[in-house]
């Protein structure tokens, strides 16, 4: 496929790789903030062809992962009510809320039905007139454009039984909380490719200059996450902390003005609580007051709930980079994508599915003896 | 979910007020919202996310950025071949 396959063409990330073996003087540690480019690096063998001084850490950009607990207890609440139909992209469908998931409402009855986007939940909503039609609108910066303009074609077309369960977070207020705390490891990062499709990379201007480091826009293909770990290694054996765009093709400075102003339109910005991390200040997106009808916690009144996270789990400290999927005890034996305790064993863009699925036991084990066997010749 | 394909456009419409397409992924027909990207022609290449275009891929900076990582590993490779024959 044009635009896929020249990003996956083994000689020129081989030789790129070359590059950033030479250039490697000393031990540095990356956090691809994306749960995408996760799924990329460790489906593609790149943590296994890396030099051995680079250490990726897989950061909290998985939407899945951090919706809060508390919002899928309410997601649950919502769903097994017999007017509604309840509609998610289909990575929620396993998360664990307190206890069960929206799998086991379907089980018990509620009508559980997956879409690919929500104007599909908005036919639904058409097409059911006598049903309320919610959506959970889950997501960083890439899924608000889509989820809001759910809402207001849902207004246009004046229905009244459609509304949205709100969870949106946004990527700069994480990395603050990243390289604010005591603990942070991270001394550069490859930001999202498709958050920066939207909002542009203007934002991580200040974030790299404050905190001294390198940023560096990157896709999501072996050649362009190679590139990108390629330049940041650069800028930091240089001593820079830039924001450089490595993915330009599909990126601008500015994002796209259209879908921003869609955001600022249905969208303002409010705290929110992480699962796994906690309450963020100024992290996330909630509908406008203006918009309040479409709102899902404002339309159907959940009260005394009990949220309460598996005391096992330690997809918090994953999601910031502090430890690793094999750090866990329960790691593919109490844990698994079949029967997961934490959000992070679940999505396609968890750090532990995607150790579970491509059989990384731990960090590097087993890098020796897999080197050269990824699978970057597959697509 | 933010492993969005790029997709061809093959066709442009309207539905409900929404401009809308049809775009082939690698053979795969697919329905997409264009109200993002209103430059959009068909033939175009567009990233797309849970339904909606988010960009169109540029040609010129695809070429330009392609062109770039060549040059990198023929000039690493003319490096090595002086450092044999030196």
């Amino acid at each position: 496929m044009k635009h896929l396959d020249e990003y996956r063409d083994v000689a020129l990330v081989r030789g790129v790789l070359a590059d950033l073996h030479r250039r490697v003087t000393r031990p540095w540690v990356i956090m691809e903030i994306c749960g995408g480019q996760t799924h990329s690096i460790v489906r593609h063998g790149l943590d296994q062809l890396l030099p051995d001084a680079i250490e990726l850490v897989h950061g909290p950009g998985c939407p899945v992962c951090v919706t809060s607990l508390e919002l899928i207890d309410k997601a649950l609440a919502i769903a097994e009510r017999p007017e509604v139909i309840f509609t998610s992209y289909g990575d929620m469908l396993r998360v664990p809320g307190s206890g069960r998931d929206l799998f086991a409402v379907r089980a018990a009855g509620g009508d559980v039905r997956v879409v690919y986007s929500p104007l599909d939940a908005v036919r639904l909503a058409r097409e059911n007139p006598d049903r309320q039609v919610v959506f959970f609108a889950i997501g960083f910066e890439t899924t608000a454009p889509a989820n809001g303009m759910s809402v207001l074609q849902a207004k246009a077309l004046g229905l009244q039984n459609y509304s949205v369960l709100v969870s949106h977070v946004c990527v700069p207020p994480a990395m603050h909380a990243i390289l604010g705390s005591p603990l942070n490891r991270v001394q550069a990062f490859l930001a999202a490719g498709h958050v920066c499709t939207v909002m542009g990379y203007w934002e991580y201007e200040p974030i790299a200059r404050r905190y001294q480091v390198p940023i560096v826009v990157t896709g999501f293909e072996p050649l362009d996450l190679i590139q990108g770990i390629r330049l940041a290694v650069e800028q930091l054996e240089n001593g820079r902390a830039d924001v450089e765009n490595a993915y330009s093709r599909v990126v601008t400075r500015e994002g796209n003005p259209a879908a921003q102003q869609v955001i600022a339109q249905v969208l303002e910005v409010c705290d929110r609580n992480w699962r796994g991390i906690g309450r963020i200040q100024a992290s996330g997106w909630k509908l406008r007051p203006e918009f309040a009808e479409f709102d899902a916690e404002l339309r159907f009144e959940v009260q005394g709930l009990h949220s309460e996270e598996s005391p096992l789990c330690i997809a918090g400290q994953i999601l910031q980079g502090l430890r690793r999927p094999g750090d866990c005890s329960a790691f593919g034996q109490a844990c698994t994508p079949e029967h997961p305790l934490g959000a992070t064993m679940v999505s396609s863009e968890g750090a532990c599915a995607a150790y579970y699925r491509y059989g990384r036991s731990s960090g590097r084990a087993g890098a020796e003896e897999a080197r050269g066997t990824g699978e970057m010749d597959e697509g | 979910m933010c492993l969005a394909v790029p997709g061809k456009i093959t066709e442009i419409y309207v539905r409900d007020g929404l401009t809308m397409g049809r775009l082939d992924f690698g053979g795969v027909a697919r329905e997409a919202c264009l109200t993002y990207v209103p430059e959009a022609r068909v033939g175009d290449y567009a990233i797309v996310h849970v339904g909606f275009a988010l960009n169109l891929l540029s040609e010129a900076e695809a070429q330009a950025t392609l062109e770039t990582l060549r040059q990198i590993v023929d000039f690493d490779a003319s490096q090595a071949g002086a450092g044999e024959t030196a």
